[in-house]
């Protein structure tokens, strides 16, 4: 065992990418969760982002059509939960559920022809001087653009939330959807353009796994990071910065592990493994006594009556 | 003659099953407070959505100024100066006053000025009213202010008011008559929906009365007996249930010294409440929404435990059992929710019946259930109360609200029991339906069950109970005899006019 | 314009017939799928439908329908339970691992003494893994308000971690020449989760599934905590009203999931599996969730939803075999199948009518 090989600087960097995921992945179902609707489907969602993304990529060779595409993809599965918890009233835990289940069969399916290709990479942004201060440099700026995207993502949606009246709408619409009705807001509509966001995002963070942090691909590759992106949510009590707080807690955990992992530490490696899911739990246990600040329409279905 | 602000011709809207509205026909002029009475299920909530473009008319046109008006949506009815205020609030609890008053108006200017003059508009019409508190933490009069002031800041040409007094104490009604009027002085029109008939001779210059989805007549109230409005409201002469003089027995509940957080965020915490009730008495408790109903009668039935002497029956402590045990001593209770807290909407009225009378009824062994018994028991409840109901195989939400309430009340009348908490009984429940509820209620008392009725129908309440007090912020007043209170003593016991003292910062 | 209008009650008829327009129309678009992957629709759902039943060998096919519907009704049972009362205990994947190890550590604890009591004793330690991995969730909602679905899931995650660890440590099979994965059960005769007649696939978990069927028939049907169940699920605050304490609820429908799920994992890993190995399990606890809701949580109804689910699964292996299908698509296939019948659910509850435009 040799703790001497984990390099800090390195540990910080890699944290921000193994957060990164998380991070897209949270701050769209934040948005989803605030217009009051509960999906469950985020796994599924960035499992099929990743194979579109990965697909697209190697397939056009820019990992920036990839993106795209992987954001479309999440955004298009998620229209299948729309189906379903908006037009067909459906419980949203089954539909969630059912998405997960459908969207890792479909990106198996989808990715029988790309296991073992590596895809091609996006590089780093490199501002000079900046990216070559030392430490910081290394750090706060030798990531990739998407990285970046992360985190301004998460400032737009905390404005938008805080200052502007379609948050304030989203929020109504979230808080009291028979209210939000009465006042005539399309209620139906606003939650699809959320949950289509949150489907987006997913995608977004799916295409990650599989185009940066990995890069490549494999099935069931998300390995529960969609799961654990919704108990993120719930961890920032519905705070975009907290989601973000969150994601780099979390980050920080699955590279540390890794790194033990390789440093050869007397833990057994399942232990190690397993221990992103546990923290969650732990997590999740201190969290859950606070569960003021959650939308109060949550997971309910609206239907229109007279 | 002058053109009416809004005139109303043939409006016709029919759900599968009911016609709401056959062929109304009204005007409401310019500068007018006009009622628009009826009972429940009369009609008057499809009228005003349709004014209110949340509801589309199958035929029918109305004019507003003289100009075809069809709002396809309450957003183009606002635009044309149509303001509504809610019976039930269309408020959002987690959000402040200002965000409440935003999300209803067009073009909202920016949070800072919007404060600002809701503060003004509030000061004008005596509505006091902070901005930035949380909607969830206000009064239910609190909260109509909001509404009303979201109205106000649009200049609304017509006003619609939902049975607006159903939440305010009788002081803060002359308060909100105050305003109402100083807005007609303005030459704002405002319709008015009420069942309430001295309120409506007091305030309204015309009214016109629906039954049954129909135009059965129109008056002007200062003009008419409120017995005659009441006829042609009801379309019978209603008859008031009797009660003999009786004597009371030995004290059955007794709840001395009862202080319990809400379990609910936005709910209130009951403080110091004591009350006795006697066998034969029938306590009745005002007082406004919001101010502790639901929780007292959740510490009455079970759901929320408490210490054990807090709750007492017969000098037994109870207050630490859970509903069962207390059905089994004769503790029953009839809860203000139908749908979802008294009855499950999508289970038949058989497995309804079961669901509280099981225990006194003896309808399960060893757990096990006695399905034929529990199905001639539906059909006792359905047979003594007159439940319309094709059978009682038929879901719980299949029932008109009505019906329901007869159900859910005789399924605890028919059990004998010792000690008997109802909620509202007779909310939103037709003429007919709340006369034989009432009745029941006493017949019960006159064989010597202590009756609990906590109640916001003060009418109801001065009926049927023989000592009265008022819930307010989870206190309860001390209780007094019926007999001999007047309005003003009975509206201080709820509180007077409340939050006002904000005006005078 | 299609309006969406509430039956003042839900109907019968389409409650008996929602999950047969699923299956159909998931045959239709699964159809539709293969013809898209390049195979010929019609013989691509002939194979999987009729094959493993009336094909040439389905001598062999049919009991395998026991086999693999067996461990998928049992769970489904269980989860049921939950799904009625509200309680969504998605991660019986774990808890079946969990009974698998348990009920296998309890079997090769006594290896190689031979015994009538080693078997019984690895059933009540099979269940038993299963409840207690199934508690967690339980206790920390119980205790907590912790959310039972995050939890329940990340231990699935958590479970088969262990499953690794203990395939290549504790059980390892000491003889085994440093392969991972325990000595093979069906070997050790004691502990032999055995067909019960030769050739018809019926072993105990078999036994054990049928019996979970009439259990959850008579629970839900004609006792007062199987009414508490129902009641729960369709209105929690009726169901408080009417005196039902929704700790204890929580904790049995909980519990008793993972009971069966940790049977289900004993009896397969005695049984069919043979041995704790690190691919042991084959996600029988996710697929379950999908035949809980085929079958409309309805015990009679999952036992059906089970043995069609199985069905699929032979079926697709045959395809996969004779076709060239790939397994993935019997996987998205499945899905669809969850897909169509949450949608179709809607025409129990609501009539789809025609209408004028009126503003939504």
């Amino acid at each position: 065992m040799d703790l001497g090989e984990i390099n800090p600087v390195l540990l910080v960097a890699s944290l921000m990418v193994a957060a990164t995921p998380l991070l897209l992945a949270a701050i769209g179902e934040l948005v989803v969760e605030k217009a009051g609707v509960l999906n469950l489907g985020v796994e599924g969602m960035m499992i099929v982002g990743a194979i579109s993304g990965f697909a697209i990529s190697v397939e056009t060779g820019s990992p920036w059509l990839g993106f795209i595409a992987a954001a479309i993809g999440g955004a298009v599965l998620s229209l299948l939960f729309v189906l379903l918890t908006q037009f067909a009233l459906a419980n949203q835990v089954a539909s969630g559920l059912a998405l997960t289940l459908f969207g890792l069969g479909f990106s198996a399916l989808m990715g029988q022809g790309y296991v073992g290709i590596k895809p091609p990479s996006m590089g780093d942004i490199h501002i000079p001087v900046i990216s070559d201060i030392p430490v910081i440099g290394p750090i706060l700026f030798q990531h990739d653009p998407i990285l970046y995207l992360g985190i301004a993502l998460t400032a737009l949606v905390w404005a938008v939330l805080k200052y502007t009246r379609v948050g304030l709408i989203l929020r109504a619409v979230g808080e009291n959807h028979d209210a939000a009705h009465a006042l005539g807001y399309k209620v139906i509509k606003i939650r699809i353009l959320a949950i289509m966001f949150g489907g987006a995002c997913a995608g977004l963070g799916g295409a990650y796994i599989s185009l940066i942090r990995v890069p490549q691909w494999t099935e069931g590759m998300t390995a529960g990071v969609g799961w654990i992106a919704l108990a993120l949510v719930v961890f920032a009590s519905w705070k975009p910065w907290r989601v973000l707080l969150g994601a780099y807690l979390f980050g920080g955990i699955t590279v540390l592990q890794l790194n033990l992992q390789a440093a050869g530490v007397a833990i057994p490696v399942e232990y190690l493994a397993m221990s992103p899911y546990i923290i969650t739990i732990l997590v999740l246990v201190i969290l859950s006594a606070d569960k003021s600040s959650a939308p109060a329409s949550l997971g309910r279905t609206f239907h229109a009556s007279h | 003659m002058t053109t009416p602000l809004l005139s109303l011709q043939g409006l016709t809207k029919a759900y599968p099953g009911v016609v709401a509205n056959d062929q109304v026909s009204f005007d409401i002029g310019e500068g007018e407070v006009h009622a628009l009475l009826g009972e429940n299920g009369a009609g008057k909530s499809t009228l005003v959505k349709m004014i209110y473009g949340l509801v589309k008319p199958d035929s029918g046109t109305m004019l507003l100024r003289g100009q075809p008006f069809a709002p396809p949506e309450p957003r183009a009815a606002r635009g044309d100066g149509i303001a509504m205020v809610f019976q039930h609030f269309s408020l959002f609890d987690a959000l402040n006053v200002a965000e409440n008053i935003a999300l209803g108006m067009e073009n909202p200017p920016p949070m800072g000025d919007l404060a600002s003059r809701i503060r003004e508009v509030s000061e004008t019409y005596g509505l006091p009213l902070d901005p930035y508190r949380t909607v969830g933490d206000l009064s239910a009069g609190e909260r109509q202010r909001v509404e009303i002031i979201r109205c106000l800041l649009q200049d609304p040409k017509l006003l619609i008011m939902d049975e607006p007094t159903s939440v305010l104490t009788p002081q803060e009604v002359e308060i909100l008559f105050e305003t109402l009027n100083k807005l007609r002085s303005e030459g704002t029109s405002i319709l008015y929906i009420s069942h309430k008939l001295e309120e409506i001779r007091t305030l309204c210059d015309h009214a016109t009365i629906l039954r049954l989805g129909k135009n059965v007549g129109e008056c002007v109230p200062s003009e008419t007996s409120a017995r005659d409005m009441a006829e042609m409201m009801v379309g019978s002469t209603l008859q008031t249930p009797e009660r003999s003089g009786r004597e009371f027995g030995k004290v059955a509940l007794d709840v001395s010294g009862l202080s319990v957080p809400s379990p609910s965020e936005f709910g209130t915490a009951l403080r110091n409440v004591h009350l006795t009730v006697r066998e034969g008495e029938v306590l009745g408790i005002g007082g406004v929404a919001g101010n502790g109903q639901d929780e007292l009668l959740g510490i009455l039935s079970g759901e929320i435990l408490t210490t054990a002497d807090a709750v007492k029956f017969n000098g037994q402590a109870i207050g630490n059992l859970g509903p069962t045990p207390r059905r089994k001593l004769g503790v029953l209770t009839a809860p203000e929710e139908r749908l979802g807290h008294a009855a499950a909407p999508n289970m038949s009225l058989t497995e309804n019946a079961l669901l509280t009378g099981s225990v006194r009824e003896g309808l399960e062994s060893n757990g096990f259930l006695k399905w034929a018994e529990t199905k001639s028991f539906a059909e006792k409840i359905i047979e003594i109360f007159d439940v319309r109901t094709p059978g009682p195989e038929n879901a719980a939400r299949s029932l008109s609200g009505g019906n329901l309430q007869k159900f859910v009340i005789g399924r605890e009348v028919l059990q004998n029991p010792a000690v008997l908490v109802v909620n509202q009984p007779t909310w939103g429940v037709d003429a007919a339906a709340a006369a034989a509820i009432r009745q029941a209620i006493l017949d019960l008392a006159a064989k010597g069950t202590a009756v609990v009725c906590i109640s916001q129908d003060l009418d109801e309440l001065m009926e049927i109970s023989d000592s009265f007090a008022a819930l307010n912020e989870g206190r309860l007043s001390a209780p007094r005899p019926t007999t001999g209170l007047t309005v003003d003593e009975i509206g201080l016991m709820m509180g007077g006019a409340h939050g006002m003292e904000v005006a005078h910062v | 314009m299609i309006v969406l209008e509430k039956r003042p009650q839900p109907s019968k008829v389409w409650s008996y017939a929602t999950p047969l327009v699923a299956v159909l129309a998931t045959m239709f678009f699964g159809g539709v799928l293969f013809a898209i992957l390049g195979k010929n629709p019609v013989e691509a759902i002939g194979t999987i439908f009729w094959e493993p039943l009336f094909g040439e060998f389905s001598f062999y096919y049919r009991p395998q329908l026991l086999v693999k519907g067996a461990p998928l009704v049992l769970i489904a049972i269980g989860l049921s339970l939950g799904f009625r009362a509200g309680i969504w205990n998605i991660g019986a994947e774990g808890q079946y691992i969990m009974g698998a190890i348990f009920g296998a550590g309890a079997g090769l604890a006594f290896y190689p003494l031979e015994g009538w009591y080693i078997f019984p004793i690895m059933v009540l330690a099979g269940a038993f893994g299963g409840w207690l991995w199934a508690m967690i969730p339980a206790f920390l909602k119980v205790r907590f308000g912790t959310n039972e679905i995050l939890v329940s899931l990340m231990l699935v995650y958590v479970a088969e971690q262990m499953l690794a660890s203990v395939s290549l440590g504790l059980l390892k099979n000491p003889e085994g020449f440093g392969f991972p994965g325990s000595r093979n059960l069906q070997s050790y005769e004691s502990a032999h989760n055995a067909e019960l007649i030769a050739g018809s696939g019926m072993h105990w978990g078999v036994v054990a599934a049928f019996i979970a069927v009439i259990f959850a028939y008579v629970l839900l049907n004609r006792h007062m905590l199987g009414f508490h169940i129902r009641l729960t699920g369709e209105a929690p605050r009726a169901a408080k009203f009417a005196g039902v304490n929704p700790a204890r609820l929580i904790l049995f429908c909980l519990g008793l999931a993972g009971a069966l799920a940790g049977l289900a994992g004993m009896f397969e890993v005695s049984g069919p599996a043979g041995v704790v190995s690190i691919d042991f399990n084959v996600g029988y606890g996710f697929t379950a969730i999908i035949v809980a809701f085929l079958g409309r949580l309805h015990p009679v109804g999952i036992l059906l939803a089970g043995f069609l689910m199985a069905l699929t699964y032979i079926g697709g292996e045959i395809a996969q075999s004779q076709l060239g299908l790939p397994a993935a698509a019997i996987q998205v296939f499945q899905g669809m199948l969850l897909f169509f019948l949450l949608a179709f659910d809607l025409l129990t509850n609501f009539r789809i009518r025609a209408a004028r435009n009126e503003v939504a």
